[in-house]
């Protein structure tokens, strides 16, 4: 008997097959491959959090260096005050794994926020204080990670990533020359905390403006990018350490 | 030459699928700013091509006519989420590099293109070789335009600087130093079609038979 490929019945069982077939295929490799994609996770931010205090890592040393500086992870809330103190390690991993995302949320709604801070001393004995940051770019979100000196004010290195941006444009907020620009700016103004700002018209045009302690210049062709990169560090994301900033900076 | 090899190489030149079939624009542009991801994009969509071909032609006498376009789209789709989740367990700097496009590999005609056209008609073998090819071809073309626009648009090429680094903390070196720019319209879209469009017109320009009349 020869099987009639146009019947209904044979289209149907087809496709019920196929499509169970397909399904079961992808979750075993989704399930098989997610131990080694989220270790590949985590390796990154101990990297971005490392880099934001100028110390360079490859993937296989990431681990070890970051058990080595980084010496204290805790978290506050909108108030400033520490609610996790990361004095285990359960305590240090669950700071690890806060759900930026969903603290993000938190702070647009204005509701109670437990927000990541990490500690590095570095091998001259200097200690710094690294904020992590998360905000919304054009296409998808942008993150980053920025250490504070000892006064808690000046910015001594800031790291950004992102999900999507379009690249050799918003997705330059990755590179060396857009974060370096971070370096040496401070927060605070006054008792005031304006953070920084991204402005318009390409390179030298934080400058043009006379503004070298808060701004940096924008990316040309990537303003929306930039101008979720500057919302992120102030209402969207930053800002929500004021009070915790606050407590602790020395003018 | 044997036709197996005329299935593996015409696609490169005489058949390529982006300057003759005019198939695959749309991640032509999207993809070639910067040379790396261009690579890796052209490697992946040869393998998903490949892939693709291989299993539709071993289904093709058992696929519902009806149904035969979202059969290819389900088959297509599941070879591309596999690949992006290799990519993301085993090389993930290059598959952060890429983001977006490889889940946009799915929507590149080429391959539902060569899965319609070819792989339905033909034996497993001959699908698999006519997959290479004209993955090679797509890669091929992308390469080249990413390279041109690598170089004019961010003045380097798979990330190395060649005409010096530019004014930022240090002061520029190199073409930078005498007044050169990146030119910018070469990062933006429209340059990419302008790129193939010169593609194009040299191959045509090269090869007579191309030319319609």
């Amino acid at each position: 008997m020869k099987l009639d490929t146009n019947s209904n019945i044979y289209t149907i069982i087809y496709s019920v097959v196929l499509v169970t077939i397909v399904a079961a295929g992808l979750a075993f490799t989704a399930i098989s491959l997610q131990p080694a994609q989220d270790a590949n996770v985590r390796i990154e931010k101990m990297q971005n959090i490392l880099q934001s205090v100028g110390i360079e890592t490859t993937s296989a040393n990431a681990e070890d260096t970051y058990n080595k500086f980084i010496t204290k992870q805790f978290a506050v809330n909108e108030k400033g005050e520490t609610v996790i103190e990361g004095k285990n390690e359960a305590e240090k991993k669950k700071v690890f794994e806060i759900n930026m995302k969903l603290e993000g949320k938190n702070i647009a709604d204005k509701k109670s926020v437990t927000l990541p801070v990490y500690e590095a001393i570095l091998e001259d004995g200097s200690v710094k204080t690294i904020i992590p940051l998360r905000g919304k770019g054009l296409w998808g979100p942008i993150w980053g990670y920025i250490s504070l000196n000892e006064d808690f004010n000046t910015i001594s290195g800031a790291v950004f990533d992102h999900k999507g941006e379009t690249p050799g444009l918003g997705a330059d907020i990755n590179t060396d020359w857009f974060e370096k620009q971070f370096k040496g700016k401070t927060l605070f103004e006054g008792d005031k905390m304006v953070s920084v700002t991204a402005h318009k018209g390409g390179t030298g045009a934080a400058a043009a403006l006379g503004d070298t302690k808060h701004g940096v210049d924008a990316i040309s062709g990537g303003t929306i990018t930039s101008k979720g990169l500057e919302a992120m560090m102030k209402d969207d994301w930053l800002f929500a350490y004021k009070n915790f900033l606050s407590k602790q900076v020395k003018k | 030459m044997g036709n197996n090899s005329k299935l593996l190489i015409g696609p490169i030149n005489l058949n390529n699928p982006i300057t003759v079939q005019i198939l695959g624009i749309c991640s032509a542009l999207a993809v070639t700013v910067k040379l790396m991801p261009a690579i890796v994009m052209g490697i992946s969509v040869t393998i998903v091509t490949a892939m693709g071909n291989v299993i539709i032609s071993m289904l093709r006498n058992s696929i519902p006519s009806r149904i035969r376009i979202i059969v290819q789209l389900l088959v297509v789709a599941a070879l591309v989420i596999v690949v992006d989740q290799i990519l993301k367990a085993y090389v993930y700097d290059i598959s952060k590099q890429l983001s977006v496009f490889v889940g946009l590999i799915i929507t590149n005609c080429i391959i539902m293109g060569r899965l319609e056209a070819f792989a339905l008609g033909n034996k497993p073998w001959q699908s698999f070789l006519d997959g290479i090819g004209n993955g090679g071809g797509y890669a091929l073309i992308l390469i080249i335009v990413a390279f041109i626009r690598e170089l004019f648009g961010s003045g380097s090429v798979a990330g190395f600087a060649v005409f010096g680094e530019k004014a930022g903390e240090n002061p520029a070196t190199g073409l930078y130093s005498i007044g050169y720019a990146d030119n910018g319209l070469v990062i933006l879209p429209p340059m990419a079609l302008i790129v193939v469009g010169v593609i194009i017109w040299v191959q045509r320009a090269r090869t007579r038979e191309l030319i319609e009349d």
